[in-house]
């Protein structure tokens, strides 16, 4: 009940001037429903029985009532609509600055986070946790107007017969006890439902986001059954907070005739005993019926602050996650290629299980670096490193001599462009895609194109630069979405250029292409480029080989090739497959592929592969 | 479950033919709720004692207040007060409120148990269709957008099946019996007042119709919203690493601006609309006073009984306000409903067929029959492809960018249907087969090898629940890949992540290609399955396939072309049609695309022969 308030309290600081409006508004409408009877009652006095007792009346004074009844019926009308405005105003209001909020935290924190949150959660979150939070802001004007007309009701009857008062309003302390107890209650069905209704989410975000593996796969039925028992869990929760509310909402509508009962009651005995006359027990009586039913507004807003404080606390709980990446004040040098070093970096995503394993190397402005390994050495995570999308656990990533951790906010983005190895791109146009903002000229955006070998697709799409490529690329094939990936980091000539297998779906002749653009174009950029493919490693000046988060050489690739065992099986592997082909003919090769397979297991593991499988399986 | 529905309902059955112009509007509507109902039919369920106990719930409210007044009137208005009177009535009246707040206990109960099935059934439904929708209109819609449609869009309905449908009756309820009260008093009278609301009837639905386009319109932007914060959640490493923040943040913030501004819209539409009834009100109680000035000096009704008639005028009132707030949120409801029925009445275009053959297991053939393939409004990608592959062969599928080798895949797997020609499985049309069969027989590995965020066990037997953990070992040693598993840091229980991204994109084909093993199919179609798997690795697997592979078809579409190498025969695509076919041998003597496409590919492979050709010459 407290936090409720609390939550209330944040909102009304929030927009104090729209919620004084629609409280006044509610007043009015308070005022005018009060008023509306005594029109009414004027009206009967003045022209109704006058009518009948003499048998006719002024037209004057028929006119005049009918005026008042409307005159007060538009003001009240004016109330209700301005209460009701207002509340909404408010009310969406919150939940923006809400949605806002969150999402903005949503960009700020590292992807540490984001990999310990599941994306359906946070939809959850910026999406029935903001609605669930600022819901009692609806009814919140109508409820404090109810509070100022209780007081004034309680005063009216406390002047009449202070007895009969105490008595009518045991009816309130005995409404909010009755809330209390409803509140215990219903919060933690409430939050589970809640949590309950982020995992429906999470399920769904995540199943239509594997939807091709479910169809190749046949898997649907079983994705519908694990679906569906989250729907079914969340079911069972909402019926539970069914039956509390099923249960509460009807006692507390209850309360207040009850309590007209008992003024009855009571004021009955008391005209008995003389002590109180008929006249006023009747108006007492009257005041609690009108107010039985605004009261209700009052219950709403209680019954929703449940609900609202947990919305609320998840919300919360995201807006206080803290661990977003400081930033410090030193600006990356201006122009030109960078200069690398990795000092002892060490980093894992969990600990005890490093994925780099104190990495030391250096790369000279205006090289270019293959950095090479076999498949989960640490590369990709190498590259996070490099752009600051992760922070080393131990040692320092540095660009020209600064500590990427001492580099002021954009500095890293603004000379370092990293294209991933899984592309992502924007439901945004093709220009929209490269340019994220920057304003470059087109011209600009059609060098880079070039460059990516994209400039060719692209001009024949139905509104070039201006079309859409929906969510996540869509409408594009995987070579394609990664060449304007490229384009995306070619047109912000960037200091350090960091591909990460970025051209895997791009056809040989294709990637020679573009590997050649960038070797010719690139002279400003510093460039480590993530590669398999021999025809992009011998690009390089340079190679630096991985092996299980370690740099086990650094060298030309000629001078690794001759004495790196671990890097010529690597980069050898489709040479020597072709070779064995080429001398044994492809038909009979059971030997040779027992051989190469050995050959291969031991260059890459250290240790015979095959054999030790055979004895796994027997 | 509502009267509205039931009514409505009733008025539809005489005219389910064409739509009717007039009616368009609202019988879209009613057909809404109708089609909605009948999905779930769980929110039946009970519904006669749930109508049963809302009934005396209404009476309940309806006489209680009647009755408190008859007390006061009766115990009060003599002289001296009766206390006797006063005690029984009034406990009588407790006893009257304590059972109608039982009754409405009651109700709620069976209302939430069986609305909240209801729920949860079109919840499934709209899921499971979602699966169903072929995999073009699966990417045609926004993530984002689709889980709303089962979540926050359903979440719309629950709250008009709760509070509103049984509101809509107590309203009804209230409002028959204030006629009947007020036709006792003065039937002119009763009919004047009729009068007067009677505009209000007839507006009514034109305020719904606007309601019901701003609720819509609230439900689009959300769907935008949801859509814009996935992006930005999903793509969080991109947006970083281009310092794109405060671009995202703009583009959230105008999405949650659009919803904001569309829910203020419905919120002044309500709120002009609602008060409405207030002065309708106003003038029916003027007007009954003037009339009932009039009437009384014609001597039809004493002053008693016109004040009488002005306190039901109020009693009149409230239950039609809380039918327009009622008849507000059902339009919410209806906005959310349609949605999910916009789901499932979008045709499952690729569909299971209906009685399809279930084929046998084994060998399994493949025809391409003058096979064309255009995608909706745009040109043809695939022209006039004829080819078999037979039973135990390996095939290479090559060609550069854009010439048709995906499409060949997708239809292959049937993602999607050719527009012209056939497929056949074993000689059966591949729109005949069943899709447990089709899937048990043909499983594709797709470049970009979704996990789901469970662990690399639970991943690599999601293609066949059933294996143990031994046969998850086992397909990962029969593949070579045991030893890359025991190195994670939980080995087969290693957590993979969201999307698997605890792994790397290598790590991520590896499982997805154990995972297509483990499933066992009869045709194995590799779409650049090991793309990010380094050489060595590659290789390996490669050859560790080639063996366990016999007995089966595989279909590899790859850039290296050293898988077209060791395949039986190599198929060449361009420019959507196949122009070469044959073993890697024939094809790399004739001069043509695929001899063009190797000479590049080896130039690449040995840019640096010297070194490494000797290297490799050594080691054989």
């Amino acid at each position: 009940m407290l936090q409720g308030l609390r939550v209330i309290g944040v909102a009304i600081r929030s927009e104090p001037r729209v919620f004084t409006v629609a409280v006044l508004s509610s007043a009015v409408y308070g005022l005018m429903t009060v008023a509306s009877s005594s029109a009414l009652g004027w009206a009967t006095d003045n022209a109704v029985l006058p009518a009948f007792q003499k048998g006719g009346v002024a037209t004057g004074t028929l006119v005049v009532a009918a005026v008042f009844i409307l005159g007060v019926a538009v003001l009240k009308a004016l109330g209700v609509m301005g209460r009701r405005i207002l509340a909404g105003v408010m009310q969406y209001r919150m939940q923006a600055r809400s949605r806002r909020a969150v999402t903005r935290q949503y960009l700020r924190l590292p992807l540490s986070w984001h990999h310990r949150h599941p994306t359906g959660q946070l939809l959850s979150n910026a999406n029935s946790d903001t609605e669930a939070a600022w819901a009692p802001i609806a009814p919140l004007p109508m409820a404090v107007g109810v509070v100022v007309m209780l007081v004034t009701a309680a005063v009216a009857i406390l002047v009449v017969d202070p007895v009969l008062a105490i008595v009518g309003f045991l009816i309130f302390p005995a409404i909010a006890l009755l809330n209390l107890v409803y509140q215990r209650r219903l919060s933690p069905l409430v939050m589970r439902a809640q949590q309950l209704r982020a995992e429906v989410s999470e399920v769904a975000h995540e199943s239509f986001d594997g939807a091709l593996v479910v169809k190749t796969l046949g898997r649907e039925d079983a994705e519908a059954r694990r679906f569906q028992a989250r729907a079914d869990e969340l079911r069972d929760a909402n019926v539970a907070v069914g039956r509390v509310r099923g249960l509460f909402d009807p006692l507390l509508e209850a309360l207040p005739t009850l309590g007209v009962l008992a003024v009855l009651l009571v004021g009955s005995l008391r005209i008995e005993a003389g002590d109180l006359v008929a006249g006023d027990l009747i108006q007492v009586a009257y005041l609690f019926t009108l107010l039985a039913f605004p009261v209700r507004a009052l219950g709403w807003v209680l019954a929703e602050l449940p609900r609202s404080v947990v919305g609320w606390t998840r919300v919360q709980d995201v807006i206080e996650a803290t661990g977003s990446m400081e930033y410090g004040t030193a600006a990356l040098g201006a122009g030109g290629p960078a200069r690398v070093r990795f000092d002892d970096v060490t980093f894992g995503y969990v600990p005890d299980a490093p994925v780099l394993d104190d990495v030391s190397f250096e790369v000279e402005p205006g090289r270019t670096i293959a950095v090479v390994g076999p498949t989960g050495s640490g590369k990709s995570t190498l590259t996070l490193l490099l752009a600051r999308l992760v922070d080393p656990g131990k040692g320092a990533v540095l660009i020209d001599g600064t500590d990427l951790r001492e580099a002021e906010r954009g500095a890293v983005s603004g000379s370092v462009a990293l294209v991933p190895q899984q592309t992502f791109l924007f439901d945004d146009t093709i220009r929209g895609n490269i340019t994220l903002g920057l304003d470059v000229p087109d011209e600009t955006v059609w060098a880079a194109l070039r460059l990516a070998q994209a400039d060719g697709f692209v001009s024949g799409l139905p509104s070039g630069l201006d079309t859409r490529v929906g969510e996540r690329g869509a409408t594009l094939s995987g070579g394609q979405r990664q060449r304007v990936a490229l384009a995306r980091a070619i047109v912000r000539s960037p200091r350090l250029l960091i591909l990460d297998d970025a051209t895997s779906s791009v056809d040989p002749q294709v990637e020679k292409r573009i590997l050649h653009g960038l070797r010719d174009g690139s002279a400003d950029s510093t460039v480590i480029v993530v590669a398999y493919r021999m025809a992009t490693i011998a690009l390089a000046d340079e190679v630096v080989y991985l092996e299980h988060g370690m740099v086990t050489d650094q060298g030309t690739h000629e001078a690794l090739l001759a004495r790196c065992e671990g890097y010529r099986s690597l980069v050898t592997a489709y040479e020597r497959e072709e070779a064995e082909r080429a001398v044994l003919g492809a038909d009979d090769d059971t030997d040779l592929d027992t051989d190469l397979d050995a050959d291969l297991d031991t260059d890459l593991d250290g240790e015979p592969g095959f054999d030790t499988d055979e004895e796994v399986v027997a | 479950m509502t009267a509205v529905t039931q009514e409505e309902t009733g008025a539809e059955k005489s005219d389910t033919g064409e739509p009717g112009s007039l009616r368009a509007a609202e019988r879209s509507a009613t057909q809404t709720i109708r089609h909605g109902l009948r999905l779930s039919p769980e929110f039946r369920r009970g519904l006669g004692g749930t109508l049963a106990l809302a009934v005396l719930a209404t009476l309940g409210k309806v006489i209680v207040p009647i009755a408190v007044q008859q007390v006061i009137d009766r115990g009060l208005g003599g002289a001296e007060p009766d206390v006797a009177f006063i005690r029984d009535a009034t406990a009588l009246c407790a006893v009257a409120v304590l059972l109608t707040a039982l009754c409405g206990y009651l109700m709620n109960v069976r209302l939430y148990k069986s609305t909240e099935a209801g729920l949860a059934t079109l919840r499934g439904k709209g899921f499971r269709h979602v699966h169903d929708l072929s995999v073009l209109t699966q990417n045609t819609e926004r993530r984002g957008a689709l889980v709303s449609r089962v979540t926050s869009d359903v979440d719309q309905i629950s709250t008009f099946m709760q509070w509103g449908g049984l509101l809509v009756i107590v309203s009804f309820g209230q409002l028959l019996v204030a006629t009947v009260l007020m036709a006792v008093y003065s039937w002119q009278l009763t009919l004047l007042v009729w009068a007067c609301f009677l505009p209000l009837v007839f507006a009514l639905p034109r305020f719904q119709r606007l309601v019901a386009r701003a609720y819509n319109r609230i439900r689009e932007r959300t769907g935008d919203v949801l859509s814009a914060v996935s992006e930005s959640v999903v793509g969080s490493a991109v947006i970083r690493a281009y310092g794109s923040e405060d671009r995202t943040a703009a583009r959230i913030d105008a999405a949650v601006e659009a919803q904001r501004r569309a829910q203020t819209r419905a919120q002044q539409i309500i709120g002009f609309t609602f008060p409405i009834t207030e002065l309708v009100a106003a003038v029916a109680v003027a007007g009954v006073v003037l009339a009932g000035v009039g009437l009384g000096a014609a001597g039809s009704i004493t002053p008693g009984r016109l004040i009488a008639f002005l306190f039901l005028i109020t009693l009149f009132i409230s239950p039609l306000q809380t039918a327009t707030e009622v008849l507000n949120e059902a339009q919410n409801a209806i906005a959310g409903w349609r949605r999910i029925l916009g789901v499932l009445d979008t045709p499952a275009d690729v569909a299971d067929p209906a009685g399809g053959v279930t084929l046998q297991r084994g060998p399994i053939s493949v025809a391409f029959e003058d096979v064309g393939f255009a995608y909706p409004g745009g040109a043809r990608v695939l022209h006039d492809v004829s080819v078999e592959i037979a039973p135990r062969t390996r095939v290479a599928v090559v060609g550069e960018t854009g010439s048709g080798k995906t499409t060949f895949a997708k239809l292959l797997t049937r993602l999607m249907d050719p527009t012209s020609g056939r497929i056949l499985l074993d000689g059966v049309d591949l729109r005949d087969v069943r899709f447990s069969s089709l899937r048990e027989r043909i499983v594709m590995v797709p470049q970009d090898g979704f996990l789901f965020d469970s662990t690399l066990a639970d991943n690599i037997r999601f293609g066949r629940p059933s294996a143990t953990d031994s046969d998850v070992r086992r397909a990962l040693t029969e593949l070579g890949l045991d030893e890359w598993a025991d190195g994670l840091p939980a080995g087969l229980e290693t957590p993979v992540g969201q999307r698997g991204e605890s792994l790397s994109a290598g790590e991520r084909q590896l499982v997805a290609l154990a995972r297509a093993y483990l499933a066992d199919p009869d045709l194995l179609l590799l779409d650049e399955a090991t793309s990010a798997v380094d050489p060595a690795t590659e290789v390996r697997l490669a050859r560790a396939l080639d063996g366990v592979i016999r007995g089966r078809t595989a279909v590899s579409i790859a850039h290296r072309l050293s898988t077209a190498e060791a395949a039986d025969e190599v198929i060449v695509f361009e420019h959507g049609r196949i122009v070469q076919r044959g073993p890697h041998a024939v094809l790399v003597a004739e001069p043509g695309v695929y001899a063009d496409l190797y000479a590049s590919w080896t130039s690449g492979v040995h840019s640096t022969s010297a070194a490494g050709g000797s290297v490799g010459g050594g080691l054989a």
